[in-house]
């Protein structure tokens, strides 16, 4: 498509800031894990979920959840562990939903193994309930056309394409990612809009991603829609 | 004094962006700081840098010291070692001292404002002055076991307050007042965390009459038992066994302080004529200590209970691969195996140094790690960022909040 098309309606760029707020909540084993997940509030899920993922950005693609990551070094249920850590997240459109199924997981695991719920974690270890409070603030960048939101996709912060990819679909329930929903409204570019779509986003790190998303929009400058 | 704008090499142009973008909601406001002291001390340090950065922000923010006598602070010592955790002896007599120079401070004391922000238990008390505006207690202590009837004893103001902030999620506990986690930063720009040149890294060595001919290990800290010193030259005993390497145990202790130099004494005894143990009685300097994290090979940081324990983020700022305990806000600065290695006793400890003096390609890519897990997330910026989301969050009691 041509990249100077002016879209029906421009795209604002928002960014997402998060405060972490404690709820005095902890778990020593792996029962008490459970029940707290079921009941907590959906922010929290949605912390122990993304917040590895954004303050290790740089680490590794598909970094563990807190809950993974917690059962695996300090209750040292590896099994578990993986199974946590494998719980493919793009497929959940709702926080609730992710959360059942992370509490469904815990329960069949200590069902199969009854042992599990005897381990506790040591003094100083136990697992803190904490959840995000997110912010969201319009930025000074808005894109016209497909180049312009390349451009700024270049330079806006991580926080910024972290909102409009994880949290919006995710937290906000949006259908689909802001700029597939932008990209297929606005410009009326489906194909380019579906290419964005089927991104895994949670098996890059922030910045292949931010890499990522700018070459799938540069690569619809050759294509018709 | 620095500006934000010398920060935005470090961290990028837009996070300062983002910072005007909060301050910008905030405009009009009147912040006001109230703490204890106006020099000496983290808290001090802290708004010394908060409070122009929120100025040069556009927020009307302030900052007052209240007053009180040595018998009032000989108190709030009691109470602030109490709620660390150690038993202390607080009689009503003292409460009633406490109470007193409160309320000598309420009624000398402009508390008007949009935010009273009252950091630490020494000012706690002046909440019995809230009007309609809002009220933020920060804490900056560890009170993950607090004394009980002391902890009491500030409940009775707590809860009137709007909000609390903790340093560590095992700091907090049920609270009636939303509690919000803001840990504590390092100033990448500082004469202790910002790039050195090599030859003045060989050249502090030097002064110290270290030489650089083999791995050294090293631990900043003040000569305190709970910094576990003795345990550390255990730990160099036996990675010395297997490693040839060099033990540097870096740190001051006040003249007035007879425990320091009991613990210092004993540091001694430990390390007995080990020509490769390095005990440095160091005054404060700030920019020697930087080249000694710079110039290691390995940072040990075996405290045995820790408030934060920030020489944490300034060893893996300077991509240092870290050695440290389990303890306090330690585990917020190091995941295990990604940021740097966790241990929970002296063998634990040695493993640890161990691997890393052994598999140095190991321990760059943890200490590279480290230094990105800093940049994103205890940077003085992003402290600024956490306390501009306070503010905002006085105003908003949803999850999300458009702004």
């Amino acid at each position: 498509m041509d990249p100077l098309q002016q879209a029906k309606e421009p795209f604002r760029f928002h960014t997402r800031l998060n405060l972490t707020e404690l709820t005095g909540l902890r778990a020593s084993v792996l029962p008490q894990l459970l029940k707290l997940i079921k009941k907590v509030p959906g922010a929290c899920i949605y912390h122990h979920t993304h917040r590895f993922l954004e303050q290790h950005q740089y680490l590794s693609p598909e970094p563990p959840n807190d809950f993974a990551y917690w059962v695996s070094e300090v209750i040292g249920e590896a099994a578990l562990a993986e199974q946590l850590a494998s719980i493919d997240t793009v497929q959940f459109s709702t926080i609730r939903s992710l959360r059942d199924r992370i509490a469904l997981t815990i329960e069949d695991y200590l069902a199969k193994n009854p042992l599990a719920s005897l381990r506790f974690a040591g003094s100083g270890e136990e697992f803190h309930f904490v959840k995000s409070v997110s912010f969201i603030v319009p930025t000074g960048y808005i894109a016209s056309t497909l180049e312009e939101f390349a451009d700024i996709l270049e330079k806006i912060t991580i926080d910024s394409i972290y909102f409009h990819v994880f949290e919006a679909r995710l937290r906000l329930e949006h259908p689909t990612n802001d700029f597939s929903y932008w990209i297929e409204n606005a410009l009326g570019c489906g194909e380019l809009a579906d290419k964005l779509a089927q991104l895994d986003p949670y098996a890059y790190t922030m910045e292949e991603l931010r890499k990522r998303i700018i070459s799938i929009v540069r690569s619809g400058y050759a294509k018709t829609c | 004094m620095p500006k934000l704008a010398d920060y935005i090499s470090v961290v990028t142009q837009p996070v300062i962006d983002d910072l005007r973008l909060l301050a910008d909601k905030l405009r009009g406001k009147v912040i006001r700081n109230i703490n204890s002291t106006a020099v000496g001390g983290g808290v001090a340090e802290i708004l010394n840098r908060m409070v122009p950065f929120l100025q040069e922000l556009g927020i009307d923010a302030h900052w007052d010291v209240i007053k009180g006598g040595e018998r009032f602070f000989a108190v709030t010592k009691k109470i602030h070692n109490a709620l660390h955790g150690a038993t202390e002896r607080i009689t009503d007599d003292d409460l009633e001292v406490f109470i007193r120079t409160s309320k000598d401070n309420m009624a000398e004391m402009d508390l008007s404002g949009d935010i009273i922000f009252v950091h630490d238990p020494q000012p706690i008390a002046l909440i019995e002055k809230k009007e309609s505006n809002k009220w933020v207690w920060r804490c900056h202590v560890d009170v993950s076991e607090p004394q009980r009837n002391i902890w009491d004893f500030l409940m009775q103001y707590i809860p009137r307050y709007n909000a609390a902030v903790f340093s560590a999620p095992s700091f907090s506990r049920p609270l009636p007042v939303r509690q919000f986690l803001i840990s504590p930063s390092i100033d990448p720009l500082s004469d202790k965390n910002r790039d050195l040149p090599d030859d003045m890294v060989r050249t502090v060595f030097d002064k110290y009459g270290v030489p650089l001919d083999k791995p050294v290990i090293t631990q900043i800290s003040r000569f305190d038992r709970l910094k576990d010193p003795v345990g550390v030259i255990d730990v160099y005993k036996r990675v010395k066994k297997y490693n040839d390497c060099r033990l540097v145990l870096a740190g001051g202790t006040a003249s007035d302080d007879p425990e320091g130099l009991q613990v210092l004494e004993e540091v001694r005894e430990a390390a007995g004529k080990d020509r490769d143990i390095h005990i440095l009685l160091m005054p404060q300097n700030d920019l020697d200590v930087n080249a000694l994290q710079r110039g290691s090979t390995v940072i040990l940081q075996k405290s045995l209970r820790e408030g934060f324990g920030l020489t944490i983020s300034e060893a893996l700022w300077k991509a240092k691969p870290v050695v440290a305990s389990h303890v306090g806000g330690i585990p917020l600065q190091i995941k295990n195996k990604y940021s740097g290695l966790l241990c929970r006793s002296v063998d634990g400890a040695a493993f640890a140094v161990k691997q890393l003096l052994n598999n140095p390609g190991y321990a760059r890519k943890l200490g590279e790690n480290g230094r990105e897990h800093i940049r994103n997330n205890f940077l003085l910026t992003r402290h600024l960022k956490d306390y501009l989301l306070l503010f905002l969050s006085l105003f908003h009691s949803e999850d999300v909040v458009y702004l």
